[in-house]
């Protein structure tokens, strides 16, 4: 049986699309077999992100409406064979997706993957519902800033409230939280939310914390998801929020301001 | 054809008990006019029962007619009488207004249990008990226990929760833009960020209690107080607020 993972968080741009790539590429690096479905239907964007705009035949509402069939429609990663994406449609929007026609996607994916990580639309109205509806565990994106961690509140809400596991009284959702664009620096002075602020308001527990990272945006531009970048600090905070999804205990790297160098004193730059 | 215009309804009513211990027209008018004074606002026009249960004199020297008269002098509205001693009843009737059996509570009690059909009836002595609290406290609270909701996960920014009858009890936080609602107590065992409404149809005896206390808005019978105020007084600790003579009052706890 795959674990369904929802990437989500309520609020716009906090990272959600980054995150499922890095996270489902993770999951397939360490020979997970892994498929990644963009639920945002209208705004297509995981294809970019993971570089294969131009292999994009058949989508996510293809299949729904059985226009295609799955094997039509996964896209194959070139960098890794047990990783799979499902593109969401372009020319669509969100009133294309039917809770029973998920269903039966999700279940036949379930036969042959490990994890299904669905990446959700922002908002709270029917594609996010849609996305986070059948999850086994949720990642929560959270930016470190008071807007996003309300609307991520939101979001653990509806996911205690509105998922299959709440409706059924099954067991809860697992909820994790990722905190990305951390800046330690801009902790220290007073301008961003600390990891300890986000954790007292939201109170579940933390998965990981994605430092803010030009890597992101260059690999975002480039269609190569920032895991794949090694020497970068968000693909490595990535990669250990892949251990801990996986169970692992990892220590949190990144989040403590640099030490100013040798020449920044001598010169006396503040 | 025709429709319903009418429904008989069991209901319990919040009302003052006005306890008289002995009469005289001088003496209680002086002591019913200080006791408003205190609250002029508060008890105007409140409904009232008078008991006589606890009353010394004679009944046959004891003028209701007027005592009820005084009592609307001040704004109240006395409505019934509530008495064991037989030899009130003709004087009640003279007044107009009703007479309560003195175990009119408890006889409801025992028959709640008798409907319900419940295998072990309660015991006499803890209905005894029952009963005599709701004669002796101001039967702000019907004698039944109330009922609890309890809450284990958090409240999250968008949730409302309603213990309907009952005290609320909340294990874990209310997030900022949550709102939890009682029409009893409310207790938070956890960081109170959101909007607390107890008493909500008018229990003035409801409190709010939390573990911390950084609420948007603390409300109990519909008298409100925002956060900026709450800041003023207790803040980022434990705390309750309660209604005292109409004014909220937030103690550290």
């Amino acid at each position: 049986m795959a674990e369904i993972i929802v990437v989500t968080s309520g609020k716009g741009g906090v990272g959600k699309t980054t995150t499922s790539a890095a996270i489902g590429s993770g999951l397939a690096m360490r020979g997970h077999r892994t498929v990644i479905i963009d639920f945002d239907v209208g705004l297509r964007n995981l294809d970019l992100i993971m570089g294969c705009e131009r292999r994009v035949v058949y989508d996510f509402v293809n299949v729904l409406n059985k226009e295609a069939n799955l094997n039509q429609a996964l896209i194959k990663d070139k960098r890794n064979d047990k990783l799979f994406i499902l593109p969401a449609s372009q020319t669509r929007d969100k009133d294309a997706l039917t809770q029973e026609g998920v269903q039966e996607i999700l279940s036949e994916l379930a036969e042959t993957f490990d994890y299904i990580i669905c990446d959700s639309p922002a908002g709270i109205e029917k594609g996010a519902q849609m996305a986070l509806y059948y999850a086994d565990q949720a990642i929560v994106v959270t930016n470190p800033e008071v807007s996003s961690v309300r609307d991520s509140d939101r979001i653990l809400g509806i996911l205690q409230s509105k998922s299959l596991r709440a409706e059924t009284a099954a067991e809860p959702v697992k909820e994790h939280l990722l905190l990305t664009r951390y800046n330690p620096q801009r902790v220290e002075e007073g301008e961003m939310l600390s990891i300890a602020d986000v954790e007292d308001i939201l109170a579940i527990p933390l998965l990981g914390v994605i430092p803010e990272s030009e890597a992101v945006l260059k690999a975002s531009n480039q269609g190569e998801p920032v895991i794949f970048d090694e020497s970068a600090d968000a693909g490595q905070a990535y990669s250990d929020a892949v251990a801990r999804l996986l169970g692992e205990s990892v220590e949190l790297r990144f989040v403590e301001a640099g030490k100013k160098g040798f020449l920044k004193r001598l010169l006396g730059a503040n | 054809m025709s429709e319903i215009c009418l429904q008989l309804k069991g209901s319990v009513i919040t009302t003052f008990i006005l306890e008289l211990y002995h009469y005289s027209t001088s003496e209680f008018t002086q002591q019913l006019k200080d006791k408003i004074n205190q609250a002029p606002a508060f008890f105007e026009q409140s409904p009232v029962v008078i008991s006589l249960e606890k009353l010394e004199n004679d009944p046959l020297e004891t003028d209701l007619t007027e005592l009820v008269s005084i009592c609307r002098q001040y704004k109240l509205q006395p409505m019934a009488f509530r008495c064991e001693d037989a030899r009130f009843i003709p004087l009640i009737a003279k007044t107009g207004l009703v007479h309560l059996p003195v175990n009119a509570s408890r006889a409801s009690i025992k028959e709640e249990v008798d409907l319900s059909g419940s295998a072990d009836i309660q015991t006499p002595p803890v209905q005894n008990s029952v009963s005599k609290n709701s004669v002796q406290a101001d039967q702000r609270d019907s004698p039944e226990l109330r009922k609890n909701k309890i809450i284990s996960r958090p409240v999250r920014s968008g949730q409302q929760v309603y213990a309907e009858g009952a005290d609320l009890i909340i294990l874990s936080q209310v997030s900022e833009g949550a709102e939890v609602l009682a029409d009893g107590n409310i207790h938070v065992y956890g960081t109170l960020r959101g909007r607390a409404l107890a008493g909500v149809k008018g229990d003035t005896s409801a409190r709010v209690f939390c573990k911390r206390l950084e609420a948007e808005l603390i409300s109990i019978a519909g008298h409100f107080m925002l956060s900026d105020s709450l800041r003023e007084k207790v803040w980022e600790q434990s705390a309750q607020v309660f209604l005292d003579q109409q004014t909220l009052q937030v103690e550290a706890l």
